[in-house]
């Protein structure tokens, strides 16, 4: 176990006892850290699961084609980010370059999907027909005193269908609260990797300053952003997914 | 290689106070560690003094209930993140790279990065008691009494940021220490070579980086209710505040073992040297500390027993926090074994290493009674707890660390403190100790609550009060003759020798203090106690010792010393006040970490320029 490996790393690399690097060691060690990390947010965010004593509720204002699309952007990432790896260590600079390029920016996707939909959730509205009680007798209970005198108000001022706002901030309920935290701590994390990136990108600008030998500085990048792709799966399935889908 | 524009030159001051800030030396990072550590330990201790004062005898008024809320809050949470913890690390830093036989840890300049975040969440928790009073919620904080409504004030806040602050530096020490562990052992030292404290270190480690981000989300979730009105523990809105509950203790009770893990690696040390036999039973004790790193995960809701979980969550952590009284035990007896046909002598460092069998066993046993939860029910929140928990945290942890600096001294220093002095001191501690916490079993027996101002006369809690109160005293005074016997002893103290008490592992067998690149020649290891194995079988290979040939000296790279660390530290206290005050502070702040992160990065780790001529 503690044979002295040196020379299979290249020369920038301190002989370790294992064989194996050290800042990937490193890097191992702080994503087993961030699994606690997002596991105590998911935690929190199953336990409070429709707990909320007003709405909206996930199945109000989720869209799940809009979020299915980022995403499947945030997946294909992980597959640039792959390509982007291979092709420096094949000794393509260039190639490098595009496909990492490509990583930040589908990256940046992503991002911008999650503010769009952080948005159109706060100013969420919902569409009632005045004439369906069953649907007013639905919505009344989770709406708070304010949106229920709107609903009264716009009924009986006539119109067929009252539009209320129904939009949910984290100040709303606990989903609100709950679903932010979760999903921003995640597009905080992608926005980290997204400067990563794109410091390498420029990085390798610089004589030198990404090589072939030096792959690791790569390695180590991509090592972060196929994690937080991986958290993104599961906040995906367990936060849409089964928020909207009937039996989980 | 390449130097960014806005470089500055590498620091090279050889001595002084820039050679102490621009440290990237794990010795030099394990002394600031140890003195910050205990100045903390010292002033924890006075706020212990100011509640035993105002306890002495029923109805006083020396200290408002204000403030004695404030004390309790401050003491435990001084005692637990700012003394007890980086005392710990001050000997990861110091020992572990000497006992695996390496020149310093894997990340030198995040090393001093953790130091100086420790010491930014140290200035923050403590500036509190400027800005309009200290946090006041109980070290472990429970909502709803950390919550906007009943604690409008900036005390909590505080202690939320300080402890993210502390979080964080204890965060990178731990990566650290798992990557120094597993991948810088010498030639030949296995994992079943390692010595007991640098494996207790590793199972440390590993529970600190699993530990502390759960508490990272709760004070999060706190951080969100305070400053942006969310729901996560608001009743009102349907939140719970025993989630905060679950995930403090989630947190908190593995946090109890990374507090007397290190403590236990200490002892485990200390008993085979000075009973010169090596440690009875090895596997079983290095199993039983890692098989109580797993099960410190199990057992989190024994402090909650009173909360009304159910029968049946009570009783499955009834089960599981009896059962992890086993490998505890096995711990105990095993050193009794290590003592047992020894040849074995009584210096100081032996004397706290005993004291801590006796104090932390009557600690132990007094947990298993809480572990029922029909018992616990009645000793809840009584001084019953305070008594178990100091039997265990200072009687335990607090006479290992002593122990540990006592042993240490003299590699640390290269001078010896005064045995008489030492003896002194631990019997004046030892017996102190007893009569300030025993009394405290009968009192809490008795019903007295814990975290009250004052109580009435007609509970009859007067007596035994006043014996503790007295006790509490002499304690301090104990603390005292410790700190003189240090202090004397590193600035005239007679020279140490690199091996004065015949000791076993790699650390004895360099001269006291260790030259800067602490082994001339990375030793092979070839035994489990390799030094002593050595000094026995004077084995054909010769022992370095000195004078090694100028080849090998200059062929020695160490890592430069470094500014950035201290400025992303700098960046974080700067910041972290900020998130209580302003934002633009706390932007500002930001921008400082993230400039010295990116100038830390583009820094190669050691300056070809500087390095020419080898």
């Amino acid at each position: 176990m503690a044979e002295v490996s040196a020379a299979a790393h290249g020369p920038e690399h301190e002989p370790t006892t294992t064989g194996l690097n050290h800042r990937k060691m490193l890097m191992w060690a702080f994503l087993g850290s961030d699994c606690m990390f997002f596991g105590s947010l998911i935690a929190t965010y199953l336990v409070y699961k429709g707990k909320s004593l007003r709405g909206p509720e996930p199945l109000d204002v989720f869209s799940i084609p809009i979020t299915s699309v980022s995403t499947f952007v945030l997946l294909m990432s992980s597959m640039s980010m792959v390509l982007a790896y291979a092709a420096l260590t094949r000794g393509s600079l260039n190639g490098f370059r595009i496909w990492i390029a490509s990583t930040a920016i589908m990256g940046m996707t992503f991002i911008g999907f999650q503010v769009f939909e952080f948005r159109d959730f706060a100013i969420h509205e919902a569409k009632i027909e005045c004439a369906d009680q069953a649907a007013i007798d639905e919505i009344s209970p989770r709406l708070s005193s304010t949106q229920l005198n709107d609903l009264t108000d716009q009924c009986a001022s006539g119109v067929a269908e009252a539009e209320i706002d129904f939009g949910v901030t984290p100040r709303t309920n606990l989903f609100g609260t709950t679903f932010f935290t979760l999903t921003g701590f995640h597009g905080a994390h992608v926005t980290l990797g997204v400067v990563w990136l794109l410091s390498l990108f420029f990085f390798s600008f610089k004589r030198g300053g990404v090589t072939p030998e030096r792959n690791l500085d790569v390695d180590l990048a991509a090592l972060y952003w196929h994690f937080v792709d991986v958290v993104w799966i599961i906040i995906f399935t367990v936060v849409y997914l089964f928020g909207v889908f009937e039996g989980f | 290689m390449t130097t960014l524009s806005f470089s500055i030159p590498r620091p090279t001051h050889p001595t002084g106070v820039w050679a102490w800030i621009t440290t990237i030396d794990h010795k030099r990072i394990g002394i600031l560690y140890g003195v910050t550590a205990f100045i903390m330990f010292l002033i924890g201790g006075v706020e212990a003094l100011l509640m035993r004062t105002q306890l002495t005898t029923s109805g006083l008024d020396i200290v408002s209930p204000e403030i004695f809320n404030q004390l309790f809050t401050m003491h435990g949470t001084t005692m637990i993140f700012l003394a007890i913890m980086p005392m710990g690390a001050a000997f990861f830093n110091f020992v572990i790279p000497l006992q695996i036989g390496a020149r310093d840890v894997a990340f030198p300049r995040l090393n001093a990065f953790s130091y100086w975040t420790f010491l930014a969440g140290a200035i923050v928790l403590n500036l509190s008691w400027f800005m309009g009073g200290a946090p006041n919620a109980g070290w472990f904080g429970y909502s709803p009494i950390t919550g906007e409504t009943y604690n409008p004030g900036h005390g909590i806040d505080f202690w939320i940021v300080s402890l993210q602050i502390l979080g964080i530096a204890s965060l990178a020490a731990a990566f650290n220490f798992i990557v120094t562990i597993i991948n810088m052992r010498a030639p030949g030292m296995t994992l079943d070579r390692m010595p007991l404290f640098t494996w207790m270190t590793f199972v440390t480690s590993f529970l600190l980086i699993l530990a502390f981000p759960v508490i990272t989300v709760a004070l999060i979730e706190l951080m969100f209710d305070r400053f942006y009105g969310t729901n996560f523990f608001f009743p009102a809105a349907g939140g719970n505040p025993v989630l905060w509950q679950h995930l403090f203790w989630v947190f908190g009770h593995p946090e109890v073992y990374i507090l007397i893990l290190p403590a236990m690696g200490i002892i485990s040390e200390i008993l085979p040297t000075f009973s010169r036999k090596p440690l009875f039973g090895y596997p079983v004790v290095v199993l039983s500390g890692i098989i109580i790193g797993f099960m410190g995960w199990m057992v989190w809701s024994h402090h909650m027993f009173t909360v009304g979980l159910g029968p049946i969550a009570n009783s499955v952590f009834t089960i599981t926090t009896m059962a992890i009284a086993v490998p505890t035990g096995v711990k105990i007896f095993n050193w009794l074994g290590t003592m047992w046909k020894g040849s074995i002598s009584f210096p100081t460092p032996m004397l706290f290493a005993l004291g801590f069998i006796v104090t932390f066993t009557i600690g132990g046993i007094s947990g298993v009674m809480h572990s029922q939860a029909a018992s616990d029910a009645q000793q809840q929140d009584t001084y019953f707890i305070i008594a178990h928990i100091h039997y265990v945290l200072f009687g335990g942890s607090i006479f290992a660390l002593l122990a540990g600096v006592y042993y240490w001294f003299p590699k640390i220093t290269g001078r010896m403190y005064d045995e008489a002095l030492g003896k002194l001191s631990f019997w004046l501690t030892f017996i102190a100790f007893n009569i300030t916490f025993f009394p405290m079993h009968f009192t809490g027996l008795d019903g007295m609550p814990r975290r009250i101002y004052s109580y009435d006369a007609v509970f009859g809690w007067d007596f035994w009060n006043m014996i503790s109160t007295g006790g509490s005293f002499m304690l301090a005074g104990g603390i005292l003759i410790f700190t003189i016997n240090i202090v004397r002893g590193w600035t005239s103290g007679r020279k140490a020798s690199g091996d004065p008490w015949d000791a076993r592992t790699l650390e004895w067998s360099i001269a006291s203090p260790p030259p800067e690149y602490n082994f001339e020649e990375i030793p092979t290891v070839h035994d489990r106690d390799d030094w002593w194995a050595r000094k026995r079988k004077r084995v054909a290979e010769p022992v370095p010792v000195g004078g090694g040939s100028d080849e090998a000296e200059h062929s020695i790279h160490l890592p430069q010393p470094s500014y950035w660390p201290i400025v992303v530290s700098i960046g974080l206290l700067i910041g972290g006040y900020g998130l209580i005050y302003s934002i633009a502070l706390a932007a500002i702040g930001g921008a400082i970490s993230l400039f010295a992160i990116y100038a830390w990065s583009f820094e190669p780790v050691n300056d070809p320029e500087e390095d020419s001529g080898h």
